[in-house]
């Protein structure tokens, strides 16, 4: 309108404002409400909010937060289709309508403003921006901007949220506390349908640019958010809206149970579709099973990614275990060598891994079916056993259970630990390396690793290990209570019954090295 | 009570009456029970009976007590005495009257209604007070005695019609005057009256009680005064005790000795060096059988015998000896008092002095007994060359075993003369009691600022001052020193640099502390261990990793395997202790070179753990398969994986890779200092690449001894087939020879195929024997009698027997009330019978009579 002008006042109010930004502030806030004449101070208040102090920035978003949503309550931004800044000028309108196309185009750059402040230094300008985005949401969807032709379209700021969805998953920045902040909004049944929606298409975007490289922060702010999303699990669960739609409310997407599901669906396998970092592979099958598969229309359409995720090796396997038993179990799902994989997870490094408890309560799990061959139970047994040699005293304590439990199960591995027939010694005819439990002459072998640990140093896996060398008895152990014990949990069990008499070393200690069985002394000394 | 005494008195009467020799011998009241068999040496009872006497006893019993009830019964009323302590046997009758009196006046003076007003008024009759009226019938009723008055004089039915007077007009005149005086009184004045003659006659006690005892004293002196003169020998004894008892003659005294001497313990023969030697051994072999048992764990948990040490009687003796000593010290020198006693709690010079020189008298005795140990450790090892040596030459061995370790037992490890140096050294300085502290802050600064010797002599003062058998407290204030002592040790550790000389100085106090009290110091170490086992444990989960613990830590772990057996099977420090290193192993990712020192530490713990019970630690191998890991350059195709915290490949995977080939030039083996563990600093590539090859020959030389301990074990193969692999990737060609002679030692003791085994087969289980079908056999004692088979049965059948007895004699006594009381019944009916007959004939006679007058009359008219 007046750009000279304009920028006269800026110079005379950063002058002034030096010392009380508060009181200039609202009092431009006041003038713009009481009297058009001063709509041109708008320009002073979005000059404030890209201050880069905190204490300005805060008190703009404020401001303006206060100065449009009564605006727009008013009814003072132009609505409809919004013709260019310049054409205004120049075409045929009234003065009323100029002065509300000059508002709403204040009111987009104090939009862009606010989302440009998202990636604001300091935290309370960013939320305090959101939280402003988010009520300018609201109000928008209360007077919307749009004429709606009313067939066709629901009133909701569709733009809006997406241009705030797109802001939050940024390429380059952890935006992890702003979205934890946006969970709150993401109650709202309407605004999550819509931002599942925003998410896909953003997602779809920025990774077809990219050609699905992985893209460690965007991805992790997609996963961030979208695991923030609480699905309803029932039709009767949307209730709060956002935006009410009066008549027509019934028909809206935003209000079936069934469309949320399905945008939920699309979404999740929109972000998976793409390849990820290997610790997202993590966290994803960590929540997988609890937060995603109930709440897909369609779960076994997951089960390409959980495939690709137990083909990976390691860990990662591990943890798609748990999504692969779902499906199998509750989905009806075939899938081929299944117990071959599951034989070839098997690996010295899983008792060290975090997951151990949940991999071991699934294998626990998977061979607890008593229609398996003997060939594969023996399998299983002869591997863990040998696995057992470089085990830890807190998994040895529920593997060995383990392995005896497999033997109760399936009566005729006994041979494994009891072959009365054989008279002659022998080598190991197991073969260690074969990924073929059938190959693996697992069934001529003896489990002499569980006779070694009879041996071990810690008395309750003794114990344990000596369980084999009478008959078993009938009932299993029970194991769920073994499967997260830690070092001090075990080591807490000697500490609770104090023996009335304490036995003492009769060698007299006389020095700190140099004693009779002393191997320290060799090696170091007292320096 | 008045029943019980009426039947006595009946039984009484009846027995004094009748059961006089007079009945006895009337041959009419006798009734012979006449017996079936004489039997010999039984005794009969009831042999003879007086049948009539028994009879009438129990009638006059049933009139006594049936009859009287069935007299009283359907009668309500009854009297009762309630006169006051008339049936209490234990007052005095005097007291009795006293307290019937006063419970009379009480109740007299008592208001009965509190609405009756007028109860203090005068009574009146016509107009005249009642009282007065009484006091002039008094004097008529004094009068009445001579019956002069008539029968119904104007004054006695005055005193009659005024009614009430009953009571009054019983009592005689004297007594209403003494109660005319005594209403006066109240009822407190009364109690004083008591209270004052009671007094009155405890005095009176009081003084006869003196004046006997004057008497007798008095009576005592004289007597004294005559014993002189009459005779010396008899009562020498007795006048010694009450007058000459200071003096003392050579004779009572050599009597004294003498009997002390009887009673003192005979003493032990004294051993040769072979005895010696030999109950050495033969304890030894007591000990380690304990600890194999211990050690294959709870098989034989029930007879769990109590382990003796004998070792930590060395120091517990040794107090108590001190004191017996002193005792036998004394008497030597004729003196008579026991003040030593005390004597070490005073502070002054000279008698701590005395106390010393004491001390050093009975080191003798007690240094024999400690170094015995020693000379059985060197037995064990050069028996042979004991045996060939002679007496002197073993002397020579021990002073030299006194001076290879300078703290061979724990309280007085010095030789003579190096003790004496020292102390005179001390006393300059050191105080020689010691208050126990009570804080580990106060044991700090105690302790601090001292050479490490003279910590140890403080150390040793304090618990000299504070042996438990010295005071009550005692026994807590060591058993808290042992915690305070094991802090301060790991302060020690933790300081810049370590201190680790003086730990090691304290050790034998600390081992000492720890025989005194186990439970104590099991409780300390185990909380000192699971709080940095729980440290590690909670950064793991907070982290993902942890650092290595600290010296401190490791030093505890040291210690835990100096104090407690590491061997057994279950034991409350070392199995929490190996946790701990279990721990440190495998949840602390390796960073530096200093994490590998400290991993190499733990494992040299863990082998030490392990050497006797050669248990298998399979943490321990990876760890050192993973410290081979770290000196393999080439990380690729390996053909073993190594497990958490080593990664097969990462950013420490190289840290004990040689940094240059020039680097064994100058290596020589030395041991590694334990201050590495905290801040090692290194300076130089050499120096750097000098400790690495220091740590791989630690790393090797740990793996040759794992190896030979582990070699019997069924699965040896397959534990160690990943560390063979490992030797194998090593660049052997860039070390020294020393370590290359090491690494091909280490591959021979490592097998190339494992052994062949039988397969496995179940423990053959001991046939369970066939069920045993012996006949019972009850014994038979008596024939005659009922017999149960057990005790109890017997007893049950005496007791229905008895009931049975009973039951018949109950019945038997009911018939017989039955009968007594119908014929008492009949009687009475009877007797009313016969009454009304006499009276009915009596008025029949009469009417007869007047009959007989009227018609007598009649004839008379009508004559």
């Amino acid at each position: 309108m007046a750009p000279t002008k304009s920028s006269n006042v800026r110079i005379e109010t950063s002058k002034e404002s030096t010392k009380s930004y508060k009181k200039v502030i609202n009092d431009k806030v006041e003038s713009v409400l009481q009297s058009r004449k001063n709509a041109n101070e708008i320009f002073d208040l979005l000059e404030y909010l890209q201050s880069n102090k905190e204490k300005e920035a805060m008190c703009a978003v404020h401001a303006c937060g206060k100065l449009f949503s009564d605006l727009l309550e008013r009814g003072d931004l132009f609505v409809g289709k919004l013709p260019e800044e310049d054409e205004v000028l120049e075409g045929e309108r009234t003065a009323d309508d100029k002065y509300r196309i000059f508002l709403r185009h204040r009111y987009i750059n104090c939009i862009e403003q606010l989302l440009e402040n998202m990636g604001h230094n300091a935290y309370p300008v960013k939320e305090a921006s959101l939280c402003m985005l988010m009520k300018f949401a609201s109000t928008e969807g209360k007077f919307p901007l749009q004429k709606l032709d009313w067939c066709e379209h629901y009133s909701f700021p569709r733009e809006l949220i997406q241009a705030v969805v797109e802001r939050m998953l940024s390429e380059i920045e952890d935006m992890a506390m702003i979205i934890s902040r946006f969970q709150e909004f993401l109650e709202m049944d309407d605004v999550r349908y819509y931002v599942m929606c925003s998410i896909r298409d953003h997602v779809a975007n920025v990774m077809e640019k990219n050609k699905g490289v992985v893209m460690p922060i965007f991805q992790n702010n997609v996963f961030t958010l979208l695991s923030n999303i609480n699905m309803p699990s029932q039709d009767s669960e949307l209730t709060n809206f956002m935006v009410q739609q009066g008549a027509k409310h019934n028909d809206w997407k935003a209000a079936k149970f069934k469309e949320h599901k399905r945008v939920f669906e699309r979404t999740w396998l929109m972000f998976l579709k793409y390849k990820l970092p290997g610790s997202m592979y993590k966290k994803v099958l960590v929540i997988l099973h609890e937060t995603i598969l109930p709440h897909m229309s369609e779960p076994t359409l997951m089960i390409d990614f959980l495939t690709a995720a137990y083909d990976i090796g390691g860990a990662i396997s591990l943890l798609a275990l748990n999504g692969l038993f779902i499906l199998m179990h509750q989905h009806n799902l075939e899938y081929p060598d299944f117990y071959k994989k599951l034989y070839n997870l098997l690996e010295p490094s899983i008792f060290h891994v975090k997951y151990r408890a949940r991999f071991f309560h699934l294998a626990n799990l998977f061979l607890s079916s008593t229609h398996l061959p003997v060939y594969l139970v023996a399998a299983f047994a002869k591997r863990l056993s040998r696995l057992a040699l470089t085990a830890p005293p807190t998994a040895l304590v529920m593997l060995l259970p383990f392995i005896c439990n497999l033997i109760r199960r399936h009566p005729s591995c006994r041979v494994l630990i009891h072959r009365p027939s054989a008279e002659a010694p022998c080598n190991d005819p197991y073969n260690m390396e074969e990924e073929d439990p059938a190959q693996c002459n697992a069934l001529e072998s003896s489990l002499w690793e569980i006779k070694t640990l009879q041996n071990h140093y810690h008395p309750d896996v003794a114990k344990a290990a000596q369980a084999i060398n009478q008959p078993l008895s009938q009932t299993e152990t029970d194991i769920s209570k073994l499967l997260e014990l830690s070092t001090f949990e075990l080591m807490e069990k000697d500490l609770k019954e104090v023996p009335s008499t304490v036995p003492l070393e009769f060698d007299k200690a006389t020095q700190l090295l140099n004693g009779s069985r002393d191997v320290l002394g060799i090696h170091f000394c007292l320096e | 009570m008045g029943k019980q005494q009426k039947k006595k008195n009946v039984a009484d009467k009846v027995r004094k009456t009748k059961t006089s020799t007079e009945i006895k011998n009337n041959p009419f009241e006798v009734k012979i029970n006449k017996k079936k068999f004489d039997i010999l040496g039984r005794k009969t009872k009831h042999d003879v009976g007086l049948p009539g006497v028994s009879r009438s006893k129990a009638i006059n019993k049933r009139k006594n007590t049936l009859l009287k009830e069935y007299k009283q019964k359907g009668k309500a009323n009854k009297f009762i005495d309630r006169r006051f302590g008339e049936y209490d046997t234990k007052m005095a009758p005097e007291d009795k009257i006293l307290q019937r009196f006063s419970l009379e006046r009480q109740r007299t003076l008592e208001k009965k209604d509190i609405y009756n007003l007028n109860e203090d008024e005068e009574l009146t009759h016509y107009g005249q007070s009642l009282a007065e009226m009484e006091k002039l019938n008094d004097i008529v009723d004094s009068d009445s005695d001579s019956e002069e008055k008539g029968l119904l004089s104007a004054e006695l039915t005055a005193s009659h019609f005024g009614g009430g007077g009953g009571l009054l007009r019983k009592k005689s005149p004297g007594e209403k005057e003494d109660e005319g005086s005594q209403k006066a009184k109240s009822r407190q004045e009364l109690i004083e009256e008591l209270i004052i003659k009671s007094k009155q006659e405890k005095r009176e006690r009081q003084t006869q009680k003196e004046e006997a005892h004057v008497l007798t004293e008095k009576l005592d002196q004289e007597w004294k005064s005559i014993q002189g003169l009459l005779s010396h020998k008899g009562s020498k004894a007795q006048s010694q005790d009450q007058t000459e008892k200071p003096k003392l003659d050579d004779y009572d005294m050599m009597v004294r000795e003498l009997g002390f001497e009887m009673k003192a313990q005979p003493s032990e023969k004294l051993k040769s060096e072979e005895e010696l030697a030999r109950e050495g051994r033969e304890r030894l072999h007591i000990l380690e059988a304990d600890r194999l048992r211990r050690m294959k764990g709870d098989l034989e948990e029930g007879p769990k015998k109590k382990t003796v040490h004998f070792s930590a009687d060395d120091l517990n003796d040794g107090f108590i000896l001190d004191k017996e000593d002193k005792k036998m010290l004394a008497y030597q020198d004729g003196k008579w008092s026991v003040e030593e006693e005390e004597e070490k709690e005073g502070e002054s010079e000279e008698e701590v002095e005395e106390c010393e020189e004491e001390d050093d008298g009975d080191d003798d005795g007690d240094d024999d007994s400690g170094n015995d140990e020693d000379e059985d450790d060197s037995k064990e090892d050069a028996h042979s060359d004991l045996e060939s040596e002679q007496g002197s030459a073993e002397e020579e061995e021990l002073d030299k075993d006194e001076e290879e370790f300078p703290t061979a037992s724990a309280p007085r490890p010095l030789s003579e003369e190096e003790r004496k140096a020292q102390q005179e050294i001390a006393k300059a300085e050191l105080p020689y009691t010691f208050k126990a502290p009570e804080s580990t802050e106060e044991l700090k600064s105690m302790l601090q600022g001292h050479f490490p010797e003279k910590q140890r002599l403080i150390l040793d003062r304090t618990l000299k001052s504070n042996h438990p058998s010295l005071g009550v407290g005692n026994k807590l204030k060591l058993q808290k020193m042992f915690g305070f002592l094991l802090e301060y040790m790991g302060e020690l550790a933790s300081s810049k640099p370590p201190e680790l000389n003086t730990v090691n100085i304290l050790i034998p106090q600390l081992y000492g502390l720890s025989q005194l009290f186990p439970a104590a110091a099991c409780k300390a170490m185990q909380t000192l261990l699971t709080d940095s086992a729980h440290d590690i444990e909670e950064t793991v989960e907070v982290t993902g990793r942890a650092a290595f613990p600290g010296l401190d830590v490791l030093i505890y772990l040291k210690i835990t395997a100096l104090l407690f057996p590491t061997s057994d099977f279950r034991h409350p420090v070392t199995t929490p202790a190996f946790l701990c290193i279990s721990q440190a192993l495998t949840k602390c990712p390796l960073t530096c070179l200093q994490d590998v020192t400290c991993g190499l530490v733990l494992c040299c713990l863990a082998l030490e753990y392990v050497a006797l019970s050669q248990r298998l630690c399979p943490e321990v191998i990876n760890f050192l398969l993973g410290v081979l890991h770290l000196a393999v350059p080439d990380k690729t195709n390996l053909g073993y994986s190594v497990v958490s915290p080593f990664k097969q490949v990462g950013r420490f995977g190289e840290l004990l890779v040689l940094s240059s080939p020039e680097a064994p030039e100058g290596w020589s083996r030395k041991a590694l200092p334990l201050s590495a563990t905290q801040g090692l600093q290194l300076h130089s590539h050499l120096e750097t690449n000098h400790y690495r090859l220091s740590l791989l020959d630690t790393c090797l030389d740990l793996v040759k001894k794992f190896a030979v301990l582990y070699k019997d074990i069924p699965s040896f193969f397959h534990i160690f087939q990943p560390i063979r692999a490992a030797l194998k990737h090593l660049p052997l060609k860039n070390y020294p020879s020393t370590l290359q002679e090491c690494h091909r030692e280490v591959l021979e003791a490592l097998p190339e195929t494992p052994a062949e085994q039988l397969p496995l087969v179940f423990e053959k289980k001991k046939p369970i024997p066939l069920k045993l079908l012996t006949p019972k056999i009850v014994e038979v004692l008596d024939y005659g009698k009922k017999r149960g088979n057990t005790k109890e049965q017997r007893e049950q059948e005496r007791l229905k027997h008895k009931y049975k007895k009973e039951f018949k004699g109950a019945l038997r006594e009911i018939r017989k009330d039955t009968r007594f009381l119908a014929q008492e019944k009949l009687s009475d009916v009877m007797r009313r019978d016969s009454e009304r007959k006499r009276k009915v004939k009596e008025l029949l006679g009469s009417l007869s009579t007047q009959e007989g007058e009227w018609k007598s009359l009649k004839k008379m008219k009508r004559k």
